[in-house]
């Protein structure tokens, strides 16, 4: 499922719902309502949606640092040669979320998640040892909330 | 269930309510049913009545545990390869007001203030902007400099080329296609 395969309710719906559900017995039908279609046309919607892989998931979002967590993103300047090696390396930790390589001196990104916020600088650590690279920890500082509107 | 150890607080015996919010949270963690009464088919699966399900998540929402109920789209499954971190140096008392700024464009869909790293890394704004294609998003780019008057900030555009992401201890590769 691509873009191409959304239609103009498929995206209203998903720009809308990334506003949120409201808290109501019969939320479907209160967005259904808002935005001119059947409750039952917006469920099979999202059910389609989400069987095509188009949505990762669908209720609440959690707050990781309000649950106790850490969350950061970090980064590595790996040598072109060693890169394959290194995506191994860092990716057998399990508090390794995401890992993207991006075109930069710093290209390797990655997402730590971990259960307490003092687990992130042991695993930062622990990357270190382990690739023999320092890692460049850079976590949020201030979150400036978007309305994540699908490019069209 | 297990008996009740008296003295350990680890392992007493949960109350009826604490079992049972716990089951809530776990089955939440799951996703929201996709049910005209969606609280009330998770009511039925934790032993709660509709009303305590949604009290329960008004209040994990006032505590801030849950942030809001929505979705996460994933971009690439929707062909939207082109995804752009763009990095920003900003004088320190400029970030807030321009990431609000930066945060209303559409395209962008993830704006945050993280710490420099100097010298190597002198940007303290970053946001994403995804797209189908690159030229799309450099195209976005251009519109939201000459927009928001950005020319004089220094930035760089990080296009990401493969994105790894790990699954139960194996690595699935997504987007390469």
């Amino acid at each position: 499922m691509t873009l191409d395969d959304l239609d103009g309710n498929d995206r209203r719906l998903l720009n809308r719902l990334q506003d949120g559900l409201p808290l109501v017995a019969r939320p479907y039908a209160a967005v259904a309502e808002e935005l001119g279609i059947a409750e039952g046309d917006l469920l099979y919607r999202l059910e389609r949606l989400r069987e095509g892989g188009v949505l990762s998931r669908f209720g609440p979002m959690y707050h990781a640092e309000r649950l106790g967590g850490g969350l950061t993103l970090a980064a590595l300047a790996v040598p072109e040669a060693d890169f394959d090696r290194v995506t191994e390396v860092v990716n057998a930790f399990p508090e390794v979320a995401h890992n993207y390589r991006r075109e930069h001196e710093l290209n390797m990104w990655f997402v730590l998640a971990t259960e307490t916020p003092e687990r992130i600088a042991e695993t930062i650590a622990g990357i270190e040892a382990a690739t023999g690279l320092p890692v460049y920890n850079m976590p949020k500082e201030e979150e400036f909330h978007v309305r994540l509107h699908l490019p069209v | 269930m297990n008996s009740a150890t008296p003295f350990s607080p680890e392992t007493s015996r949960p109350s009826r309510e604490s079992e049972a919010h716990r089951r809530l949270r776990a089955l939440l963690e799951q996703g929201l049913p996709l049910t005209p009464r969606p609280w009330q088919a998770l009511a039925e699966q934790t032993g709660l009545c509709e009303q305590e399900v949604m009290a329960s998540v008004r209040r994990w929402q006032a505590e801030g545990m849950i942030k809001r109920l929505g979705l996460v789209v994933r971009h690439r499954r929707l062909g939207l390869q082109a995804n752009a971190m763009v990095v920003w140096d900003v004088p320190d008392d400029e970030v807030t007001p321009l990431g609000r700024r930066l945060a209303r464009e559409t395209a962008v869909t993830l704006c945050y203030r993280r710490p420099r790293r100097l010298p190597d890394w002198p940007y303290n704004l970053f946001c994403m902007i995804h797209g189908a294609r690159r030229e799309r998003v450099l195209l976005e780019l251009a519109a939201i400099i000459e927009r928001l008057d950005l020319a004089a900030l220094e930035h760089r555009v990080l296009f990401s080329t493969h994105a790894y992401r790990q699954c139960g201890g194996r690595y699935v590769r997504e987007g390469a296609a």
